[in-house]
């Protein structure tokens, strides 16, 4: 099977955001990136499937040419190659982002003859946080689509896709070709193996340059949340703050 | 004109928290422009009846519409409640609301469509957001209507962690509401809004996809609705050093929770995993060990009401967010800890 992984480039913020002057950016001139965490477990979900039933696992990202590390990444851990949907570093909206994945499937249909059979996602990016371009390629494509799947299994009949939803699992049932968007905790991503880094820094990477377009959205300012920021009462440290923690506790009527 | 709200129930038909937050913003955008809102919620059947009989008529709200759930539309302030009917299908089927949403809020000369930020709401509205060629911004709290078509937004990025303030310009605005940073706030005057029901023009492809649901007996405490929560980062330092962390948790009615880096570590399973990416829980007490504080971690604690924070680094961003903390190594105080209360019994 050909599965296609969507990724997308982001900053590893750790402990706290720092907004540009402009206001229009996450300051991420110190900063090291990596693609977001749902993605990582949408590329290692692909890769085990392409070891379970063979084909090619297929990584693309749209992003500025730095993007490309992403790629590597994944090529590290079992993808098969690369595409880069290169910008000049704008931001993109949901849905031109969809219509430039969209394309390329296309586009690998014209050329192969045959499509992805499945399309994978990260539920949604850790940065913008906009959960539906899963949704709008499916749309895009006309293939059925699921969402925030914790556990995948294929077979002839299709993919089996479940979640949790309130307390329930949801189980959906989709023909393939088909879309999936996955959350963190349906695997555990593996780490790189040196043969696998050696390969990935080879790769050839497809790069393609997809027109930006206007979308209706107009970002205004980033901004951090002011109220949340304080400092902690020190009890004390080490054991000998243990007593204290015992009275908080008992203030608090955890003891009762 | 009208504000359409899509509202999610549980199974026993009550409204969920989540959607009250969505009725309240919904109603406040709606009064901005004296519009109403229009509630739309699926129809609930009892399990083991049959299905609805299809067909537009009113009169028929027993069959959707708890009356508890009525209730709490009343209180706050929707005008009308369409009850959505899908046919032949029993499950959750995303597509299918969404072409029932869409083909509402036409007749409703809606100017926005809203759901919470759930994974029905996200979902549903993206739908509705690809069928109708509309963009959608999705964890949104806060809206001012500047113009007809246009809005000025406030969203959530990074998990609350960052605002993106917006202006969006469409026909139909189409959002989700973040669920923690919208009170639910009852209208000052309740309505007396009618049912009626609606049972939308599907095809295929809208029922394709559907979820068939089941439950599991769960046992135990569960992680998101903990009153407590015993929390572990790297600086617990291996899987035999979470034992403290079990037993004071145990010891407190709670429940165990970790950080990014230790399921990515393969200490412990991600269904325990607190976070951006994992479970968000709202505990009365947040006990932080050995967590620097990431805001991939902070994302899904900070609507803890006290968070007290054990690390050996006093400079650690979890710091500025914890109400209270000890400087010291977890591995010594967490067992003196226990010890402490274990005395006390």
């Amino acid at each position: 099977m050909d599965v296609l992984v969507c990724v997308k480039r982001v900053p590893m913020v750790g402990g706290r955001i720092v907004v540009t002057a402009d206001g229009l950016s996450v300051d991420d001139r110190s900063l090291a990136f990596t693609m977001s965490p749902h993605e990582e477990c949408a590329v290692e979900e692909g890769v085990r499937l392409v070891e379970r039933h063979g084909g090619s696992v297929t990584v693309l990202t749209l992003g500025p040419t730095e993007a490309v590390d992403q790629l590597r990444d994944a090529i590290a851990v079992g993808a098969n190659g690369g595409i880069l949907l290169r910008t000049d570093g704008r931001e993109w909206g949901p849905q031109a982002t969809a219509q430039a994945i969209a394309a390329v499937a296309e586009r690998h249909e014209e050329n192969t003859g045959w499509r992805y059979d499945l399309l994978l996602f990260g539920n949604e990016a850790a940065d913008t946080g906009d959960y539906q371009v899963a949704v709008r390629v499916a749309h895009l494509l006309g293939l059925p689509c699921a969402t925030g799947i914790k556990n995948l299994e294929i077979d002839v009949h299709g993919a089996h896709a479940r979640r949790e939803y309130r307390g329930a699992t949801e189980l959906f049932e989709l023909p393939l070709p088909a879309v999936v968007s996955v959350k963190e905790g349906i695997n555990l991503p593996r780490y790189p193996s040196l043969p696998g880094r050696m390969r990935a820094k080879k790769a050839f990477i497809e790069e393609i340059e997809p027109e930006w377009r206007e979308e209706g959205i107009h970002l205004d300012s980033l901004r951090v949340p002011e109220s949340e920021r304080r400092q902690a009462v020190v009890l004390g440290r080490g054991v000998e703050a243990v007593p204290a923690l015992v009275d908080l506790l008992e203030q608090l009527g955890m003891l009762s | 004109m009208s504000v359409v709200c899509f509202v999610e129930q549980d199974s026993d038909g009550v409204v969920m928290d989540s959607s009250l937050r969505a009725l309240t913003f919904a109603r406040s955008l709606s009064s901005q422009s004296g519009e109403d809102v229009l509630a739309v919620v699926v129809a609930v059947r009892p399990r083991g009846t049959a299905p609805a009989p299809a067909g537009g008529g009113g009169g028929s709200a027993a069959i959707g519409v708890a009356r508890d759930a009525h209730e709490a539309l009343a209180t706050y302030g929707v005008a009308d409640v369409c009850v959505l009917v899908l046919p032949r299908t029993v499950g959750y089927a995303p597509r299918a609301l969404a072409t029932g949403l869409a083909q509402l809020a036409g007749a409703a000369r809606a100017s926005a469509v809203v759901a919470a930020a759930t994974d029905h709401g996200n979902e549903v509205m993206a739908h509705l957001a690809s069928l109708s060629h509309l963009p959608m911004l999705a964890n949104c709290f806060e809206a001012d209507r500047l113009a007809p078509t246009t809005l000025r937004l406030s969203r959530h990025r990074w998990g609350g962690s960052l605002i993106e303030d917006a202006t969006l310009e469409a026909s139909v605005a189409l959002l989700t509401v973040a669920a923690d940073a919208v009170m639910p706030t009852p209208a000052l005057v309740a309505t007396e809004p009618e049912a009626r029901t609606f049972t939308p023009e599907l095809a295929e492809t809208d029922l394709a996809v559907r979820a068939v649901e089941s439950r599991d007996a769960g046992g135990g405490v569960s992680l998101a609705n903990a009153k407590v929560v015993v929390s572990g980062g790297r600086g617990v330092g291996s899987v035999a050093g979470f034992e403290a962390l079990d037993e004071l948790a145990q010891l407190l009615g709670g429940a165990v929770g970790v950080s990014r880096a230790v399921t990515s570590l393969g200490w412990r399973p991600h269904s325990e995993q607190v976070g951006q990416t994992g479970t968000r829980v709202a505990p009365d007490l947040y006990l932080a060990c050995g967590i620097s504080g990431a805001i991939q971690h902070l994302a899904g604690c900070q609507s803890a009401k006290v968070m007290v924070a054990i690390n050996t680094d006093p400079q650690a961003p979890i710091m500025s967010r914890a109400d209270y903390a000890v400087i010291g190594d977890l591995n010594a105080v967490l067992p003196a800890l226990v010890e402490a209360l274990r005395d006390r019994r």
